[in-house]
C-alpha cells in the first residue's frame, strides 16, 4: 500500500528516481566544468561576467534538482523503474528513423524521400490496409507541395536532381 | 477613430484575410485532433512564417492559438478525450451531457461560451490598450528584468507539487540559452570546442524537439483506440440562448480569463480552476457540477478562450512571453526586427490594435465555420494515433530542417524530442524549459543594461514600478513557501494519524533476538540449522 507521501506525489512512480539522479549528476558534472568552459574577465562587473548566467542556470539545476531528489518518497529503484528506462530507449528507434529521413533528403530529394519515409514508417507501425498506405502517400505529396511548392520553405533539392534534364531539374529543385 | 481605421487598413489585405481563414480553420482542425494541439502546430509552422510579413505570420499563429480551443471541445464533449490540454475541464460536464443524449446542446453551449470569452477579452483589451500605452513606457531595463524574473517565479510556483523540478527545468532553460558565443565579451560558454555549439542552441530547435518530436514519439508508442461517435441531433444555435441565461457566470469567467492571461506564467488552467470553483459555489444546483451542468461548461470554455488575447499583453507591452505559445511567437517578432515592448505601443499602436481586431474577426469566422461544419469535422478524431505520429514526425522535419538546413540542428531536435518524451512519461512540465530559455535571455541583456546605470544592487529597485515588481516577487515567493510549509504540516499530521504502532516490528525482532540468546533458543536454532539451514542463514 502506498504511503501518504507516495500518494501525494504528482506523477507516476516509475522512472522518477533514475531521472532525478541522472539530472543531478549531469548538472553537477557540467557545473564542475564551469572554470574551463567559461571565462572570468578582469575589470568587469560581477553581473556582466560571461560566467554569471551559466552559473545561475547550473547552480539552479544542481540545487533544485538535488532538493527534488532529496524530497522523492523513494530511495531505491524497483524493477518498474528499469522497465520505464527501457521504454525511454525504445523511442531511440523513432529518433533514428527521423535521422535517416534527414540524411536521405539532401541525397534523393524532398519528394522522393518523403514518399519513401511516410509509407515505410506506416508499414513499420503495423498498418497494412490499403486505405492507410494510400493515405500516407497522399499525405507525403500534400506536405511537399504545401511546404516547398506553396510556402517555399528552405529545403534544398536532392543530389540526384542534378541528373535530370534542364527544365525538369529546375522545377524539381524549386518545387519538389 | 483614426487608430481604428489604420488598423483596419493593415488587415484589409488579401494575404492577411487568407492567413485569418487558414489560421482559424487550421486551428479548429488541429484542436479537434487529440494528441496534436496548438503548440505542436505552431512549432512546426514557425519557420514557414519567417518568410511572411509579421502581421501575416502572426495572424496565422494567433489564429491557430485562438481557435484550437474551440476544436478541442469537440472530442472532449463527444469522446471524453480533450483535444487540447486546456479542454480537460470541458470533459467534466460536456461528456455527461453526451451520455444523456444531448451532444448538440453541449457543443453549442461550448461554442457560444468560447465565442463570448474570446470576444469579451478582445473588447476588454482594445479598451485597455490606451492605459497600457501609458504604463508600458514606465518599464525600463530594470523593470523588464524584474518582470521577466517574476514570470519565471510564477511559472515555477504555478506547478503545484512539482515546483522543485519545475524550477530545476527553468534553470536548465537558462543554462541552454547561455551556451555559445557570448555577445558582449565574445567568449565561448560551454561549447566544448564544438563548432555547432558556437552559434548557441536555437530556441525553435528546442521547441520543436520538446513539443513536436516528443509528441510524435508519444503517439508512435501509443495504441490505436477505437472511437465511437455519437450521432448529433438538434440545432447548434440553442447554446447562445442558454448562455444568455447565465450572464453572471459567463462574465466572471471571462474576466478571470483576461486577468490570468495577462499574468505571465499563470494562463488557462488557473483561470479555469477559479472560474469553475466560482460557478460551482455561486450556483443554485452545485450538485450538478461534473454531471453535465451547463454552468460548469460555460465557466470552463469561457475562461480558457479569454486567455489568448490577454496572453498577448505582456508579450506586446513588455516583450515578455507568459507561456510557451507566446514565447514561440516572440521569435517571429525577432526575425522581422520588430521589437515588442514599450516602443511598440508608442510607435505602432495600429499594429497592436490590428492584431486584436484579427482575433475578434477570427472568433466570428470560427463560430460560423463550426456551426456549419461540425458534422464533418468530428470525423478527424477517428485518425489512428500511430498514423498521426507518423504525420507529426514528417512535419517536424520541415520545421527543423528548413531553419538552417543543418543536420546538427536535427540531431539536437531529436535529442530534445527524447527528453520531452521522458518528461511527458514522468508527468513533468516542459514549459519551464522554454520560458527559462526565453526569459533567461531577456534577463541577461536587461540586467547587464540595468546594472550599468546603477551603483549598487539595491539601486535596481529605486524606481516605483521596479519596487512594486520586487515586492510582488517577494510576496509570491513568501506565499509559496507558506503553502509548502502548510502542506508539509498537513502531511505530517496525516502520517501521524494513519500511523500504526511503529514499535511492533522492532519489538518482534527484539524478542526474537532475546529468545535466540537464551539457552533454549540456542538449542532450537542449532536443531533447525541442521534440518532447515535456509531458515537460520538469515540471522
Amino acid at each position: 500500500m502506498p504511503t501518504e507521501r507516495e500518494r501525494r506525489f504528482v506523477g507516476p512512480r516509475r522512472g522518477q528516481l533514475i531521472f532525478a539522479l541522472a539530472f543531478v549528476v549531469i548538472s553537477a558534472l557540467l557545473l564542475a566544468q564551469i572554470g574551463s568552459q567559461t571565462d572570468w574577465i578582469a575589470k568587469t562587473a560581477f553581473f556582466a561576467q560571461p560566467r554569471f548566467w551559466p552559473a545561475v542556470g547550473l547552480g539552479g539545476m544542481v540545487l533544485l534538482g538535488g532538493l527534488h531528489l532529496y524530497r522523492l518518497p523513494w530511495r531505491r529503484n524497483s524493477r518498474y523503474d528499469w522497465w520505464e528506462a527501457r521504454k525511454w530507449f525504445v523511442v531511440l528507434e523513432f529518433a533514428l528513423w527521423f535521422m535517416a529521413y534527414v540524411l536521405l533528403v539532401p541525397v534523393v530529394g524532398y519528394l522522393p524521400a518523403t514518399l519513401a519515409f511516410v509509407p515505410a514508417l506506416s508499414w513499420r507501425m503495423g498498418y497494412r490496409s490499403r486505405l492507410i498506405l494510400v493515405s500516407s502517400i497522399v499525405f507525403a505529396v500534400v506536405v511537399v507541395v504545401m511546404f516547398k511548392g506553396f510556402l517555399s520553405v528552405k529545403i534544398p533539392g536532392g543530389a540526384v536532381y542534378e541528373y535530370l534534364p534542364g527544365g525538369l531539374r529546375r522545377f524539381f529543385i524549386l518545387y519538389l | 477613430m483614426d487608430l481604428l481605421l489604420s488598423s483596419i487598413d493593415i488587415l484589409s489585405r488579401w494575404d492577411v484575410v487568407l492567413a485569418l481563414l487558414v489560421g482559424s480553420v487550421g486551428g479548429v482542425l488541429i484542436g479537434a485532433i487529440p494528441g496534436v494541439g496548438p503548440a505542436v502546430a505552431i512549432a512546426i509552422l514557425l519557420p514557414a512564417t519567417f518568410s511572411m510579413d509579421p502581421i501575416v505570420g502572426l495572424t496565422v499563429l494567433l489564429g491557430i492559438y485562438g481557435s484550437s480551443m474551440y476544436g478541442g471541445a469537440i472530442p472532449a464533449i463527444l469522446i471524453n478525450t480533450p483535444g487540447t490540454a486546456v479542454n480537460a475541464l470541458t470533459t467534466y460536464d460536456g461528456f455527461p451531457m453526451t451520455t444523456r443524449g444531448e451532444p448538440r446542446r453541449a457543443l453549442s453551449l461550448a461554442y457560444s461560451s468560447s465565442f463570448f470569452g474570446g470576444v469579451f477579452s478582445v473588447i476588454c483589451l482594445i479598451l485597455f490598450a490606451p492605459i497600457l500605452a501609458r504604463v508600458a513606457p514606465m518599464f525600463g531595463s530594470r523593470e523588464i528584468f524584474l518582470a521577466a524574473l517574476l514570470g519565471i517565479v510564477l511559472v515555477v510556483v504555478a506547478h503545484r507539487g512539482q515546483s522543485l523540478i519545475a524550477g530545476a527545468l527553468a534553470a536548465f532553460g537558462i543554462f541552454l540559452q547561455s551556451i555559445g558565443m557570448e555577445p558582449v565579451k565574445y567568449t565561448q560558454r560551454y561549447t566544448f570546442d564544438q563548432p555547432f555549439l558556437q552559434g548557441g542552441i536555437n530556441l525553435i530547435v528546442v521547441v520543436l524537439g520538446l513539443f513536436a518530436l516528443s509528441q510524435a514519439f508519444v503517439l508512435l508508442t501509443s495504441v490505436d483506440e477505437k472511437v465511437r461517435l455519437t450521432r448529433l441531433r438538434g440545432g447548434l444555435f440553442q447554446g447562445m440562448r442558454e448562455l444568455l441565461r447565465h450572464p453572471r457566470v459567463a462574465t466572471v469567467s471571462a474576466s478571470f480569463g483576461v486577468l490570468m492571461g495577462m499574468i505571465p506564467g499563470v494562463g488557462e488552467f488557473t483561470a479555469q480552476f477559479m472560474s469553475y470553483t466560482y460557478a460551482q459555489r455561486s450556483s443554485k444546483r452545485p450538485q450538478d457540477f461534473g454531471r453535465g451542468s451547463s454552468e460548469g461548461l460555460i465557466a470552463a470554455e469561457t475562461s480558457n478562450n479569454a486567455v489568448p488575447a490577454a496572453a498577448m499583453v505582456p508579450l506586446l507591452a513588455l516583450g515578455i512571453p507568459g507561456e510557451a505559445l507566446t514565447a514561440m511567437m516572440l521569435s517571429v517578432f525577432y526575425v522581422h526586427n520588430v521589437v515588442p515592448g514599450p516602443g511598440l505601443f508608442q510607435n505602432d499602436m495600429d499594429f497592436v490594435v490590428a492584431l486584436y481586431l484579427a482575433l475578434l474577426i477570427l472568433n466570428v469566422l470560427v463560430l460560423v465555420f463550426l456551426l456549419f461544419a461540425t458534422g464533418t469535422l468530428i470525423k478527424v478524431v477517428k485518425i489512428p494515433n500511430r498514423f498521426l505520429g507518423v504525420c507529426v514526425l514528417t512535419l517536424s522535419f520541415v520545421g527543423v530542417y528548413s531553419l538552417r538546413n543543418s543536420i546538427s540542428d536535427c540531431v539536437m531536435a531529436a535529442a530534445f524530442g527524447v527528453l520531452g518524451y521522458i518528461l511527458k512519461r514522468l508527468s513533468m512540465p516542459v514549459v519551464p524549459i522554454i520560458l527559462g530559455m526565453v526569459l533567461g535571455g531577456i534577463m541577461e541583456v536587461k540586467l547587464r543594461a540595468g546594472m550599468a546605470r546603477v551603483k549598487g544592487p539595491l539601486d535596481l529597485i529605486d524606481r516605483p514600478v521596479a519596487f512594486i515588481l520586487f515586492c510582488i516577487i517577494i510576496v509570491v515567493i513568501a506565499a509559496h513557501l507558506r503553502r509548502v510549509w502548510l502542506e508539509r504540516r498537513d502531511l505530517k499530521e496525516t502520517e501521524w494519524q494513519n500511523k500504526r504502532r511503529s514499535t511492533s516490528f522492532a519489538t518482534r525482532l527484539s524478542r526474537r533476538r532475546n529468545s535466540l540468546l537464551k539457552e533454549r533458543g540456542k538449542m532450537v536454532r542449532a536443531r533447525r540449522s541442521n534440518r532447515f539451514p535456509q531458515s537460520t542463514d538469515l540471522y
